[in-house]
This record gives C-alpha cells, structure tokens and sequence, in this order.
C-alpha cells in the first residue's frame, strides 16, 4: 500500500517552520480564498459543519478528503448526460465505477481508508445510481460506517425523487450534507434533460415527468433546509439548453435555502454512449462556464471546485485514490487509527490560525490590482505551492483582482488516456487549458517545459515553492509592480 | 407465464430487484435473475410489469 497523502510526521514540523520563513521573507499573504470560505463569513454552527467537508467548504478542499462508495446502482430516473455502462478506470465523471459494492465490503473499504488517510474527514454516496432511490443499500452503509468511525461525517447525493421519502431518517442518522442535482425549474426545458423517471410504480415523460421531478426536488430542498441539513444543488450546464435558464434554477434555490450552487460544465463525448454524446451535444468551454458562474453573483453561493468526481473517488478533490483501494487491495485486518485523524485535524486548526492571521496581514499590505491577473497554481493540498510542473494532472486557478487573492476555479491537464504519447502532446495540451494565465506558480519545474511555456508567454515560478499560495500570489504581484515601478523611472 | 433479464444488455443497477412486487429478481453470480415461479408479470398487480418499467435499458426485461 502507498503512503498517506501527506505523512503527518514531516508535515508538521517543517511546514511549521517554512510558514515562518515565508510570513518573514514576504511579510504578507493575501486573504484566503474563495468568497464565503472562512469562519468569518458564517455563523459558528455552519462552519462547524463545513470546516472539514472538501466539497461544502472550498478552503477545506485544500486539507481534507473525501471518498465516495459505489453501493447504490440502481436509479429511479434517466438523465440525457448519464450512462453508467461502461468504466474506464482514467476516467473522471459523476456516474461511473470500477467495481459496485456490498455495504460490508463498503465498510471494510472506508475502514481501510481512514486506516491509511488520516485527511479523510466524509464519506459520500453519490450513486452510481441514485442514493435516495437504493435506499436500503445507503442507509446499511452509513449505519455499518458510524458505528465504526464516529468521526467521518455522511454526505449523499439525490436527484431528489425520492428524497422527500427519506428526510427524517436523514435527519436521525445525523447526515448534515445533501446534493440535489437540479438542471431546471421549467419542465419544458427539463423534459430535454430527462428523458424519462419512474415514480408511483410508472415510467412517466415529457413534461409530466419533468414537472413531477422538479416539484419533489424543490420539496426535498425545501424540507431538508428546514431541518438544518446543508444543501447543495448541483446544475449541469448544457449549452442550448439550460446556460441562461440556469439563472434562474440559482435564485429559486437560494429563496429556498440552498447553501451553495455547483454549476458545473456537462461532460459530453460519443465514447461514453450517453444521449447528449451520442447526438453531438457538446460541453461548454471553461469561459462560457466562467460567464454563466458570474451572471449568479449576488444569488446562492457558488462551489467552484468541484472536479465531477467518480462514484468511487477516493482523496483530495484533485486527487484520485480509488485505483489504490479496490476490493482485492484491501488488507485482511485493518487497524483503525482514529489518533491520526485527530493529530491531522489539530493540525489543521493550527495552520489555519495561521493563514488567517497572515492573511489580515496581508489585506493592509497588498495594493489594489488594476488588471485581474491569473496564476496557475501545482499544489497536493495544504493550501501551498508543493507539487512539481510534471506531476500535476490539475492546476487550481487563482485571480489576483480588486477584491483580493481569490481561487476561481480549476483547469485539468491530465495525462489520462494520452498513453503513447510524449510529453509534447501533453505540453500542448498545458499550453492550451492555460490560455489566458500567465503565470504558473510549481514546486519544481524542468528546464525544457520552461522554455516551451515561455515561449507561450507563461512565467513558471519555482522560486516560492512551499510557500502559501496567497503569499506567493503576492510576492510575484510585489516584484512585478518594483520592475514596473523601475522601468517607469527609468523611462 | 414470466419474464426473464437479456443477459447482455443489463447494465446490474438492480433497480428491478427492489421494484418487483413478487421477490422474484435477484442477483446471482454477475448478473440479476428472474425466478420465472416467482414470477406474474405484475398481472393483476400493476397496469405494466414494475421491472419494465424501471430498467433503464429497453427491450431488457422481456417475455420468456
């Protein structure tokens, strides 16, 4: 078995020690990121809730895991996006799985899981199928789970169905987080999103069917926020056919409580033999998704960082684990280590402390920047710049603007499914998802790629390697304005 | 008078298993089965068979 994520040991000490460093050498760091991510932005009992979950909390992502269990095939609607025949093991999207699962053997995975990643802090159910429908199997799981680790906390995603069913045994299991995906609020653009669901023992379409889907989950919504579990809606964007209707589907779940709304761009290609691949219906570009993001401002919360994750997914957001943690990988005895998990999250409470203190710090010290300025950052987690140019199959997208240092979002660059290929391909491939950022701050970076990117007008920085990412993001916006400051002088 | 799962097209996402009314469908080795003595095709029970109309793919669960 591989190592954990972060081995806690050397993290501690010496990232303790560089935070000083670099609070020294640059005297600053920018806010943390993401609008409402700090405990500062909400009332005490919400950030209890979502300090810990990667995907309620966008400043959690950075230090805390998540695995998803394939125990609920089965699902009561059919969605134009979705097709859970066929896995590859590469691939990344909602919906797919390489091996379903019994709850026991679903339990014996998440032990051997929190065993070995003491930064997982949720375990999520989020199909292959619908959790809410294959009820049975979801709630099994979640009762073998808790009894066995108190401290993992439950999240589960519905289409909303069947949901309504289900909220008081949601509510007594203590399952604080839900996700109800909502493509549409207006059946008629609903019913070319589903194409049929099943409900009261019949197969119902067209707008029948939209209407009763969109009225259960708006139901689910509504009950689910009344009794204080967090909700978060997620929207697949579909170009054509939801994008400004979308707008929409983000004020009506604000009115009724959703605390974050995840827009996120549909997955679309022929291979996956879904509907919207197979009649050429095509995924949005990162700017349409970008535009559409931004017309939602001043309604519900967006996530931004969310990485469309397997029904299996297993670690950091960024970061899948699942291959490392099939059934015949698991060991025969698995010793629970609750202790690590506990030093982790002490850890944790520290460091942020830290980053928030540095980041008052920074808030009175850097300027206003005229022009937003993007910068691609290779990070493993932690919130620092720690990971080398060639190992990141992601980059997380920071913008240094007027309102500070903020994340905006991610930009994929796997390497999946480019066996064969050199690493020129994937170069290209670097260069075009970075269209419009100029920097990238890594770890480490080779000679070669930093002359491929330069001549791409991309700055590779490995000078600020360890660093936080808001510090380094304003130490290169410090050395940029003296250069600017001398050449002006100068002129 | 029963119905029975083609093999082939099946996807395993077992929403049959718990719509049928009549415990007939279960999941042996890798695949679900209908127990065709179990099995009524929901006359008398539902207007269509529940398994028709749940399976995701058509023409899956068919007459024997």
């Amino acid at each position: 078995m591989s190592a954990p994520l972060i081995p806690i040991s050397g993290l501690a000490l010496s990232d303790r020690a560089q935070m000083g460093q670099a609070a020294e050498k640059v005297g600053c760091s920018a806010s943390s990121c993401g609008s409402s991510a700090g405990p500062a932005d909400m009332d005490p009992a919400t950030w209890a809730k979502v300090k810990d979950h990667p995907c309620y909390s966008e400043e959690a992502h950075h230090y805390f895991a998540r695995m998803h269990v394939a125990v609920a095939p089965a699902c009561n609607i059919q969605c134009n996006y979705c097709n859970r025949k066929y896995d590859c093991a590469n691939e990344s999207r909602p919906g797919v799985v390489s091996e379903r699962l019994t709850p026991e053997q679903a339990a014996r995975k998440v032990l051997a899981v929190a065993a070995q990643v003491p930064q997982l802090s949720v375990l999520g159910i989020a199909g292959p199928g619908d959790a809410a429908y294959d009820w049975r199997r979801t709630r099994e799981t979640f009762d073998l789970v808790s009894s066995r680790l108190p401290d993992i906390k439950l999240c589960l995603s519905s289409n909303g169905l069947a949901l309504p069913d289900h909220i008081d045994e949601i509510v007594a299991m203590n399952i604080d987080h839900v996700t109800i995906t909502i493509n549409a609020i207006d059946p008629e653009i609903g019913q070319q999103i589903y194409p049929w669901i099943f409900y009261d023992g019949k197969r119902r379409t067209g707008i029948e069917a939209a209407t009763i889907l969109r009225d259960r989950q708006l139901k689910s919504l509504e009950m689910l926020h009344e009794r204080g579990v967090l909700v978060k809606v997620n929207s697949v964007l579909i170009p054509g056919i939801n994008d400004d209707h979308l707008i929409e589907v983000n004020k009506a779940v604000k009115a009724r409580g959703a605390f974050l709304h995840n827009i996120m761009p549909l997955i679309s290609d022929p291979a996956h033999g879904t509907h919207f691949g197979l009649t050429g219906q095509r995924g949005p570009t990162a700017a349409e998704l970008r535009k559409v993001q931004d017309a939602c401002a001043g309604g519900a919360n967006l996530m931004r960082h969310c990485r469309q994750c397997r029904a299996d997914a297993v670690g950091l957001l960024g970061e899948d684990r699942g291959q490392d943690f099939t059934l015949d990988k698991l060991p025969e005895t698995i010793e629970d280590t609750p202790e690590a998990r506990a030093a982790y999250r002490e850890w944790v409470a520290e460091e942020r402390r830290d980053r928030a203190t540095a980041a008052q710090f920074a808030e009175a010290a850097t300027e206003p920047v005229e022009t937003p300025t993007l910068f691609a950052v290779c990070t493993r987690g932690s919130g620092r710049i720690n990971l080398h140019f060639g190992k990141a199959t992601e980059f997380q997208i920071y913008e240094a603007g007027a309102d500070g240092i903020r994340f905006v979002g991610h930009r994929r660059a796997d390497n999946y499914c480019l066996g064969g290929h050199g690493d020129s391909e994937r170069m290209d491939e670097v260069i075009r998802v970075l269209e419009g950022v100029p920097y990238i701050l890594c770890a480490k970076i080779g000679e070669g790629p930093r002359a491929r990117l330069a001549a791409a007008g991309i700055e590779a920085i490995d000078s600020l390697a360890q660093d936080y990412i808001e510090t380094a993001v304003a130490a290169v916006l410090a050395s940029r304005n003296a250069c600017l400051g001398r050449s002006a002088e100068s002129a | 008078m029963a119905l029975k799962i083609i093999t082939s097209q099946c996807t395993v996402c077992g929403a049959c298993e718990f719509e049928c009314p009549n415990a007939a469908i279960t999941f042996k080795g890798d695949t679900y089965i209908i127990d065709p003595d179990k099995c009524t095709e929901c006359e008398g029970q539902f207007e269509t068979p529940q398994c028709v109309a749940v399976c995701p793919v058509p023409d899956t669960c068919v007459p024997v």
